[in-house]
Parts: C-alpha cells; structure tokens; sequence
C-alpha cells in the first residue's frame, strides 16, 4: 500500500470514529458543561478575585475527578437500561430507595432556584426586571423540552454548552500574563498556606464540580438516548472531553477575574459581572450572559433529572421522545418543578442565603450515598457482566469518592458550623 | 379523596415491588450500607443540633 492510499485509509477511519462520536456524543458533554451552573460560575469567580491564578492547578486536578465518577453513570445506563433512581430502588430496596428519591427532589429544587437567582441577577444587569426573566425562561424551558424529541432537545442544549464558551474570548480580552499563568497556576501551591479561607474555597470548587443531580441526569440521559453497551466507548470519551471543557471554562473565568478583580470581594458572579464593567464594558457583559447561560443549563438539566427520576420510579412514561399527551406526568411534574423553583427570586424577602446554605447541607446527605450506591452497582457482576469495575477502577473510584464524601461532608459540615476547623 | 387514596396504593405498590433488594448482600455491601446509616444518622444529629441552636438565639 503507498503512502497516500494508507493516509487515505487512516483519514477514512478516523472520520467514521469523529462520526460516529457525533451521533453519541450529548448526555457527556450537557452534564459536564451543565456542571458550571450558577453557582458554579460564582466559586470560580471568586475563586480568581481572592487568589488570582494560583488555584489554576487544583482545578486541573478536577478533570479526572469529574471523569473517572460521571464514566460509571455511562457504563450503569448503558448496561442495566435504568436510570439512577431505579437502580437504587431495586438493588438496595425501597428505603434507600424512597431516601435518595426525596433528597433529590430536594436538592434539585433549591438548586433550580439558586439558578433562577443566578439568571434574574445576571438579566437585571441589562434592565431585564426579574419577573420578566422567569416568564421568559420558563418559557424557552418549555418549548425545548415539550417538543416531543430527545435529539432536538440535545442539540438545543448542546448550542447552549458553546454559548459557555464566552468566557474564553473574555479571558483573552483583559490580556492576562501568560508567563503568570504558567508560574503561578500550573505549579501546585497553597497561596498564604492552608487557612480557613482556602480550605472552604478548594472544598466549594470540588462540591461544585460534583453534585448529586449529575449521576441521576447523565444516567436517564444515557437511557433516554438509547445508548447500547457498544457505545459505551464513545459515551466515555464523550464524558472525558466535556470534563475538559468543564474544567478549562473554570479556569478561563479564573483568569478573567484573577486578572481584572484581585483582591476584590466577590459574594456572586453576578457583582463580578458589575464591577468587571466598570473596567471593560464588554468583558462584564460576557461574564452576565455567561452566567445567565450557566443557570439556563443548570435549570434544564436539574428539572430533567427529578422528572426522569420519579418517572421511573412510579412508572409514568418519561422520556423526551415522547409526546405531552403519551407522558403528562413526566411533563406536569417538569413544569411543576421548574415554576414553583422560579417563583422563589420574586417572592421579596425570600431567604436566598438560607436557601443556597441548605443546598449545601442537603447535597451533603445524597452525594456519599448515591456515590457509594454507584460503586456498589458498578461491582454488581450479576447485572454488569464484563462492564463490571475491574480492580484498578475500583482502586481510583474509591479514592476519588472517599476523598469528595469527606471533603464535602466537611464543606457541609463547616456550613452549617463556620467555625467549627478555625 | 380517590386522588389521595390512588396515590398511596401506589406507593404501596412500589413499597411492594421493591421489597426485596436484588443487589447480592456480600459482606462489604452490608458494611458500607451499614456505614451509611452511622454517617447519615450522626448529620441529621448535627442539623437537629444546629436547628435547636438557632431557635434558642431566635
């Protein structure tokens, strides 16, 4: 064979692989990039404005944290044709069961309003008043998902990821030091060593980059797409990429407010936002469409992931294949979901604070029992068959949930208690 | 009233129809479901804590 003939065939091969990854690729991609949701946006923003670069590599750290736990939800939908919740209601039985079915509908909830408070904030920078900015959410909510069709619903999403992308030509408009950059951010280091401060900072930016609404959604989204056991392997580099966009958006906002707002106290993106307009009108708009962006994924995903949840369970139709008429529950408890979270924001003198805190001490609670019900499924060779974890696996998931379940039980823990590791 | 009552027979419907866990209960299974139970326990004890705390200053 000469030597165009062989980089014919290599390049006829590889395209039938970016092919093929493009048919499959989605649930991977909208949970990873979905993960940077409002609050989300808020920790790396503030991350940057008190250390500027230096936390650049912690987050790195992040990206096989994300991979190596969201890979196992690809592997379990795949295979078993569940979705989350029903894999723990039938392998553990009716009160894990009931217990993670009703922590997540709690989480989710008070996560969707932290959304709606991240997009109201971000809108009202342009005038949009707050009202105006559910009804309109709401609305694009229910058009995306009330069309009847998974794949719409999926590329809508995914034009909503790129949208998330704003924050990189953002980081390249306040010209940070590349040399900066590379001394500061990729060699490990604890800026003034490990004070409180730092501590609750690293904890917040792992409890953001794993939360438990992830493992239900990217489950029943695996499910609802149809993926078999034969794309597992694009399912997988599906979740790898999206936990590299993850992680280099973070660090792109990093360096956007490591640059133009270190040292400035920043309590949400949404005052980020502001007072980045103060120094580059259009650096600070991207960084409010970046938000309000970040919110609408969140919203979308996390709404998705309670529905597909209690669908399974009490055994309504719930897939976005199908029609309002064919899934009304699936829908109703969709809406349901999505108005009453939305109408939180508007209430005056709702307790937000309260809210975005109770979050924190609630995930708490269902991110070590879902994680230790995934590796438990995962060992499960009965059901998993040579999809089964292999020792290594299980070696690296085991370190990476023990380290997340005491670090974010910490991260709880010391919200409810801020004192309690001074 | 039907609403209500149908919901709860449904309830009772999947109480029932996931009675029985099919997971293989191995001994490391029962350990970390065991372990569970110890940790979530002691954080709802935590937040039972922290709720009297707080209506004690209120």
């Amino acid at each position: 064979m000469d030597f165009f003939s062989l980089l014919y065939y290599r390049f006829k091969k590889v395209w039938k692989a970016v092919r093929l990854y493009l048919v499959i690729a989605g649930p991977g991609l909208v949970v990873m990039i979905a993960d940077n949701d409002a609050g989300g946006i808020t920790t790396y923003a503030a991350t940057g404005a008190k250390y500027g670069y230096h936390l650049i590599w912690f987050l790195l750290l992040l990206i096989p944290v994300a991979y190596y736990v969201q890979e196992m939800t690809v592997r379990l939908g795949a295979v078993t044709k569940r979705g989350h919740a029903e894999a723990i209601f039938e392998s553990f039985g009716a009160f894990w069961g009931w217990f993670s079915l009703l922590d997540l509908m709690i989480v989710d909830w008070l996560t969707l309003v932290t959304e709606f408070v991240g997009m109201t904030a971000a809108l009202s920078i342009f005038g949009v008043p707050a009202w105006l900015t559910v009804i309109l959410v709401v609305l694009l909510m229910s058009i995306i998902v009330l069309n009847g069709r998974y794949w719409t619903w999926e590329k809508i999403a995914l034009g909503f990821c790129l949208l998330n992308l704003i924050y990189i030509p953002a980081a390249f408009m306040v010209n940070p030091s590349i040399a900066d950059i590379a001394s500061h951010g990729l060699i490990p280091n604890l800026p003034g060593g490990l004070t409180n401060e730092l501590f609750f900072l690293l904890m917040a930016n792992i409890g953001t980059t794993i939360a438990p609404w992830m493992l239900f959604f990217q489950q029943s989204s695996v499910v609802d797409k149809g993926l078999q056991e034969k794309d597992i392997k694009m399912g997988k580099i599906d979740t790898f990429i999206g936990a590299i966009i993850t992680v280099a958006i973070a660090i792109f906002i990093v360096i956007v407010t490591g640059t133009l707002l270190n040292g400035a106290p920043i309590d949400d993106a949404a005052t980020a936002a502001k007072l980045l307009m103060k120094t580059n009108h259009y650096v600070g708009a991207f960084m409010a469409i970046g938000l309000f962006d970040a919110g609408l994924l969140g919203a979308i995903c996390i709404s998705l992931a309670s529905s597909w949840a209690f669908g399974e369970i009490f055994g309504w139709a719930h897939s976005l294949n199908t029609k309002v008429k064919e899934a009304p529950w699936f829908y109703i408890s969709f809406l349901f979901t999505l108005i009453t979270a939305g109408v939180v924001p508007l209430i005056p003198g709702a307790p937000l604070v309260l809210i975005t805190l109770f979050v924190q001490v609630v995930a708490v609670t269902l991110l070590p029992a879902a994680l230790v019900f995934l590796i438990l499924l995962l060992n499960d060779k009965k059901t998993m068959g040579e999809y089964a974890n292999t020792r290594l696996q299980n070696i690296i998931s085991s370190v990476i949930v023990g380290s997340i379940i005491i670090l974010s039980t910490m991260y709880g823990v010391s919200a409810l208690f801020p004192n309690i590791f001074q | 009233m039907r609403t209500i009552n149908q919901f709860f027979s449904k309830i009772r419907e999947i109480n029932q129809r996931y009675a029985k866990p099919t997971v293989e209960m191995s001994r490391g299974v029962k350990f970390s479901l065991a372990l569970l139970r110890v940790y979530l326990f002691l954080l709802v004890v935590l937040m039972v804590y922290k709720f009297i705390t707080v209506l004690k200053v209120v």
